[in-house]
């Protein structure tokens, strides 16, 4: 019976949880209408989202690209099928890897900050401030973020996955010799720019809207206190990276499986 | 200026109420101070009247007209003649100690740079902190916060400024200078301030108009030296600050022997321990 | 000062950005070849083997085209392939035969093209007359493996 009643106040919690994230993607949406004429507010964010989180971006691109070159090499050489090696690599960067990766990336970089800093002006009175100095703070905070989100984020898959073929490019012709040419044409021949490019770009921008969503809605939802921001910046990474799998699984069969 | 009406309001269907049937009114241009316990809704107050909240029944005039008014934008334009300090001073935290007080200005008015410059240096000269206009919320101490926060209230000049407890948390010195930053901006700006408080000493010496609140209403008001003279036994007790009185120092309970076990086995020496303890306040 | 550093940063961030979609879009992806105009020349094959839409096309190693459609001609019921072939190369003979080779032992299949000797030229919608289908391996050996088995009887 506990059990029972358990199960029923979990599921009217999480009903409600998703029907108030509904409403603040609502008002997160005109305020991000609103936010998009004042675009110095937007380029802000873009810093503290786009910018600062370049850098484990293009790192973990060169690494990715890398370990395909290698791992790819040495599957391939079995079938003396060595001269696909860069459509092997730019497939998985440019359909998967790319924006997957980027989006967990970018949901323990971007996300977590972005929870705990909007948890922390909701926990300190910013938030009420600004509405009690007559400034709506879904077209201040929220909107710009949201926008930043949207732009980065593609952005930053594309980054991901350029550098990832450029890694991939160094280890199979730095390392194993395989000719530039071939490296370069046999991707050309087999990447295509509609099915392959469009559709990863198309996926790491659900991915950017997926998560900024949730990590502003865990922030402005987050109990005032510092326990509360600390589990809704956990929560963020979680929920978040859950959806980027879960969606990105979705979005395969659904652009690569004939649907 | 500001006046509740039978206002009743509850956090919520079921929650516990704030308010049963809360009657206030705000004199203009004065100081108003609203004396209660902790967790008697005080706060809530301020957040009905910057519309924040939305009374369950009654209502709460500013003007004359109820708030919150129908359409955001009303209620923007409502919430441009006042202006509120926050308990945590509420700065942004990115943002200089000049930007957070240019920010009201430059997000409501069309103000040039120029303009707001100067705005911005006389606000904080008026709060004595126009050296620290380069520094971060971060760089300054509690008291100096809620200074800055006083200056980015008043940047718009407001009719109508509140305080939420500004008197928590401040050394002497920085609770004196608060003390008399809002009675000099109140006499000197012409403004309405509402003072919210639980610091009763603080709360008279700035107070024109004292309202004590309570189980949800008004228990008591007055000019300060009527309240503290009053016959009423809860305002006496708040404003002496007894520990019992019509507020009783026991949070309701059943007799202490019968949580103890009385009456089961090793009741008598239950009853015996709940004597010992029992005293009178 | 602050806010202008925060500019020139994303600036570059986007314009960085941007690079990385181009070239994705010219460098990985086929769209700097066959971004341009194509015209359509369709080949009947008995067997297609393994070949698949997007293919090479190629004459002499060179590609010239892709594989743009494979279907079925409902009335003959034989393998009906759509060539795109690039508009530059627009001087190919109408009797160019055409037959599905394969890169390699195992490697992915493609078609190539032998250039015969007309006047005419190939235009948008012609049909290629004489192909050559896949050279399919489990056929080749069993023939290879019966022809032994003759042989040891004689």
């Amino acid at each position: 019976m506990k059990l029972i009643a358990a199960l029923g106040a979990w599921a009217i919690a999480f009903v409600a949880r998703l029907g108030a994230s509904f409403l603040f993607l609502l008002r997160a949406l005109a305020g991000a209408g609103r936010a998009l004429p004042r675009f110095s507010l937007v380029v802000e964010q873009l810093y503290a989202i786009g910018v600062l989180t370049l850098l484990i971006i293009l790192v973990s691109g060169l690494f990715v690209g890398m370990v395909l070159g290698l791992q790819g090499y040495y599957q391939l050489v079995n079938f003396s099928a060595e001269s696909s090696l860069g459509l092997v690599v730019a497939l998985f960067l440019v359909r998967e890897l790319g924006p997957v990766l980027s989006a967990l990336l970018f949901a323990g970089r971007a996300g977590s900050a972005l929870t705990a800093e909007i948890g922390l002006m909701k926990a300190t009175d910013q938030l009420a401030a600004m509405e009690m100095m007559a400034v709506d703070p879904f077209a201040r905070v929220i909107g710009p973020r949201f926008v930043a989100g949207l732009i980065a984020m593609p952005l930053l898959a594309a980054l991901l996955s350029a550098v990832g073929v450029l890694g991939g490019y160094l280890i199979g012709h730095g390392q194993f010799g395989v000719d530039p040419g071939v490296y370069w044409s046999s991707m050309q021949n087999g990447v295509d720019l509609v099915d392959d490019v469009l559709n990863g770009i198309i996926k790491s921008v659900v991915f950017g809207f997926v998560i900024t969503w949730v990590a502003l809605f865990e922030g402005y939802a987050a109990p005032p206190t510092s326990e509360g921001v600390s589990r809704a910046t956990t929560r963020t990474v979680v929920a978040s990276s859950l959806a980027v799998l879960g969606g990105d699984y979705i979005l395969t069969a659904l652009m690569f499986g004939g649907l | 200026m500001v006046e509740a009406k039978g206002v009743d309001f509850a956090f919520g269907a079921g929650a516990r109420a704030i308010y049963r049937g809360l009657d206030l009114v705000v004199p203009r241009g004065k100081v108003t101070v609203i004396l209660g316990p902790s967790g008697c809704g005080k706060s809530t107050f301020l957040s009905l009247v910057g519309g924040r909240l939305r009374p369950g029944r009654g209502e709460v005039l500013f003007d004359g007209a109820p708030i919150p008014p129908p359409g955001s934008a009303r209620l923007f334009a409502m919430r441009r003649s006042m202006g509120m300090l926050f308990q945590s001073s509420a700065l942004l935290t990115d943002l200089s100690v000049f930007d957070n007080v240019a920010f009201p200005l430059r997000e409501q008015t069309k103000l040039p740079e120029e303009l707001i410059r100067i705005v911005v240096l006389l606000k904080l000269e008026m709060v004595g902190l126009r050296g620290a206009r380069g520094l971060m919320p971060a760089e300054l101490s509690g008291g100096m916060q809620r200074r800055v926060a006083l200056a980015r209230a008043i940047a718009l000049d407001p009719e109508l400024v509140m305080y939420d407890e500004p008197f928590v948390g401040l050394d002497p010195i920085s609770m004196g200078v608060i003390v008399k930053l809002i009675r000099e901006l109140n006499d000197a700006l012409g403004l309405t301030s509402i003072v919210v408080t639980h610091d009763v000493s603080e709360g008279r010496a700035i107070a024109d108009y004292l309202y004590l609140l309570g189980d949800g209403r008004v228990i008591g008001h007055g000019r300060p030296a009527d309240m503290a003279d009053s016959d009423l036994p809860q305002v006496k007790q708040f404003m002496g600050g007894l520990p019992d009185g019509p507020v009783a120092f026991h949070y309701p309970a059943d007799a202490l022997g019968d949580d103890l076990g009385a009456g089961g086995r090793g009741g008598a020496a239950a009853a015996r321990a709940a004597e010992t303890v029992r005293f009178a306040p | 000062m602050r806010s202008n550093r925060i500019e020139i940063w994303v600036g570059i961030f986007i314009l960085l950005g941007l690079a990385a979609l181009t070239m994705l879009a010219v460098q990985v992806s086929n769209a700097g070849g066959a971004g341009g105009d194509t015209y359509r020349v369709n080949a009947h094959f008995d067997n297609i083997g393994g070949l698949t839409e997007k293919a090479p096309v190629m004459i002499g190693g060179v590609r010239v085209g892709r594989v743009g459609v494979i279907g079925i001609d409902t009335d003959s019921y034989r393998a009906v392939v759509g060539l795109d072939i690039d508009a530059r190369y627009d001087t190919l003979p109408a009797d160019t035969s055409a037959s599905i080779l394969t890169a390699g032992l195992l490697g992915a299949q493609f078609v190539g093209l032998q250039p015969g000797a007309d006047d005419f030229y190939l235009e948008d919608g012609d049909r290629l007359e004489i192909t050559q289908s896949a050279i399919q391996l489990e056929s080749l050996i069993s023939q290879f493996m019966f022809s032994q088995g003759r042989g040891g009887e004689q």
